[in-house]
């Protein structure tokens, strides 16, 4: 019998029971606030599924020991907060371009440097699409309660195994910290992908070649009998490195164009109240929470507005922005930093609607009525 | 239906407010309604005035935070003082009776209470004071009923507590209908 099973729960809490849900066996990481709880989780759940915990000596060890460990085929996951991301950054480039699979959860805090531990923030939302260097593919969710942190968490497990790529759960402390009710699923409603392994017998796998029909390279685990090499550097076929022009060349297209390529199954979102809005705010994680509250008192005072929030913040959806610009003149972009998505927004808008900006960095979220406020200040 | 009211619960760190909230929230959700809770982190969470903060409602919660609250327990002067302003128009204060203050003409309902003096001699145990709580505002408010708050508090203690916090619940309601 199918029970629906109602619980109160914590976003970090959650996180991880989607993470397990998703059949994560692997964290590595080091605690740090306000992420500790998914740390503390999954040391204690980890262990009861077969599953490992790692505490490693710092955040750069973390997520090295995450790699390290999806490289055996294991899903695996670290999480942290914009210190520790800050610091994970280059290893974050080379699980990118050796097409190594993760999730990398970031509990944003106020920041720059340890800035305010214990306070909300959004301002690492730049940091997940450019932190690292070089040119990069970038996967990154933003829920906004604790049932879809759940969700959410699921979802990035998904498309780090069918991309090949570490993917970013950006929360922040808020969603993090609150407890609120959330309706688990039955395990077998999920839906859950795996990465595709080589044949057995296929004893021509190259470790970088994508056969016809598929969309990254079948990924073997160290340990299963199949030679190959994983490195940082640009690589042939079969994962040795190269500075081949052409091969660099055709690599970065390729880890770039399976996101590109893919967008539509990638970018997620909701809209409330769209259908005849000439306003709209645009607003993403706990912000959302703030603004659809204000665009629903707006609405009982008569003022065409509606709230578009993407779940998924890169790649950005841009496609359905661009369509809403038809009938939206105004955006107003609300986020808890000085201003990072807005600018993604502007350059999708490109002067086709105004763009307004509403931001916050003082650790304290922003709410319903500041949100109000700017609608009936722009419209 | 349950109209959104917005509760704080404030006191010392250490004084199990934020397990109370969580009980409270709990309790709601178990009757099918929504629940946030919430609390703030930081230096004033440990010692000093500490709070937690629990929303209820039939409907979905769009914020999730306390801005002016319904209803606002205070355990210590120091939390009184903090959070008071805090409370709204028409609010009820349930306060310690053994806090010293003067609340003089106000725009709130204010109900004083032996909390803390009923936890540690009628019960027994000044820890529980947090539970003689819950169950003075549930009897005051009955935000949520007395069978689904029972459930959520022995769900969370050791078995050896529950005659305790049974006890506790008990001389909560029936502080608060001595005053009602």
């Amino acid at each position: 019998m199918k029970v629906k099973q109602i619980k109160l729960m914590q976003g970090n809490e959650a996180c991880v029971e989607g993470a397990l849900a998703a059949g994560m066996k692997f964290f590595g990481g080091y605690p740090i606030t306000p992420s500790t709880e998914i740390s503390e989780i999954s040391a204690l759940k980890l262990p009861r599924v077969g599953g490992k915990f790692i505490q490693m000596e710092d955040e750069i060890a973390g997520i090295a020991a995450t790699i390290g460990a999806s490289l055996t085929g294991l899903k695996s996951m670290t999480a942290t907060s914009g210190p520790g991301f800050s610091l994970k950054q280059e290893n974050i480039g080379y699980a990118m371009l050796a097409e190594i699979p993760c999730v990398i959860v970031d509990v944003q805090r106020g920041g720059p440097s340890t800035g305010m531990p214990t306070a909300p923030s959004q301002s690492d939302i730049m940091q997940a699409k450019w932190g690292t260097h070089g040119d990069h593919p970038v996967i990154a969710l933003s829920p906004n309660s604790v049932s879809e942190t759940f969700h959410l968490t699921i979802r990035a497990f998904n498309l780090a195994e069918k991309y090949r790529t570490p993917v970013f759960l950006m929360l922040d402390e808020v969603v993090a910290h609150m407890r609120e009710k959330i309706e688990i699923p039955v395990a077998s409603e999920l839906e859950i992908f795996d990465r595709v392994r080589p044949e057995e017998n296929d004893t021509k796998y190259m470790a970088y070649k994508v056969p016809a029909n598929h969309l990254v390279p079948p990924m073997a685990s160290f340990g299963d009998g199949f030679d190959f090499h994983v490195t940082g550097l640009m690589h042939d076929e079969f994962g040795f490195p190269s500075n081949d022009t052409d091969n660099a060349e055709k690599l970065m297209n390729r880890i770039m164009n399976k996101v590109n390529d893919n967008i539509n199954d990638i970018v997620d979102y909701e809209e409330s109240f769209i259908k005849d809005a000439t306003t709209i705010v645009l607003a993403y994680g706990i912000t959302a929470r703030s603004a659809i509250n204000a665009v629903k008192t707006a609405r009982e005072r008569g003022h065409k507005v509606g709230l578009f929030r993407p779940t998924t913040i890169w790649p950005s959806p841009e496609k359905q922005i661009k369509k809403l610009l038809k009938n939206v003149k105004k955006i107003i972009v609300a986020e808890l930093n000085l201003g990072q998505y807005v600018l993604e927004i502007e350059r999708i808008v490109a002067g086709q609607a105004e763009v307004f900006f509403l931001g916050k960095a003082n650790g304290e979220i922003i709410t319903p009525t500041e949100i109000l406020t700017k609608i009936e200040e722009v419209i | 239906m349950t109209k959104r009211t917005e509760i704080r619960l404030s006191g010392s760190g250490g004084q199990g407010l934020i397990l109370a909230g969580i009980i409270l929230a709990d309790a709601a959700i178990s009757e099918d309604k929504n629940a946030v809770q919430s609390q703030s982190y930081g230096p004033e969470a440990r010692g000093g005035a500490s709070k937690a903060e629990v929303i209820i409602d039939s409907n979905e919660i769009d914020f999730p935070k306390v801005g002016k609250a319904d209803l606002l327990l205070v355990l210590t002067k120091e939390s009184y003082t903090k959070y008071i302003s805090s409370l709204k128009t028409n609010g009820t204060l349930i306060i310690d009776s053994a806090i010293d203050i003067d609340c003089g003409k106000s725009s709130f309902k204010i109900v004083k209470l032996p909390i803390t003096d009923t936890a540690i001699n009628r019960v027994g145990k000044s820890i529980v004071a947090n539970i003689v709580a819950l169950g003075a505002i549930q009897e005051i408010t009955g935000i949520v009923d007395k069978s689904s708050l029972e459930e959520a508090v022995l769900k969370r203690v050791p078995k050896a507590m529950i005659g305790l916090n049974k006890k506790a619940l008990e001389e909560g309601y029936n502080l608060a209908v001595k005053t009602s």
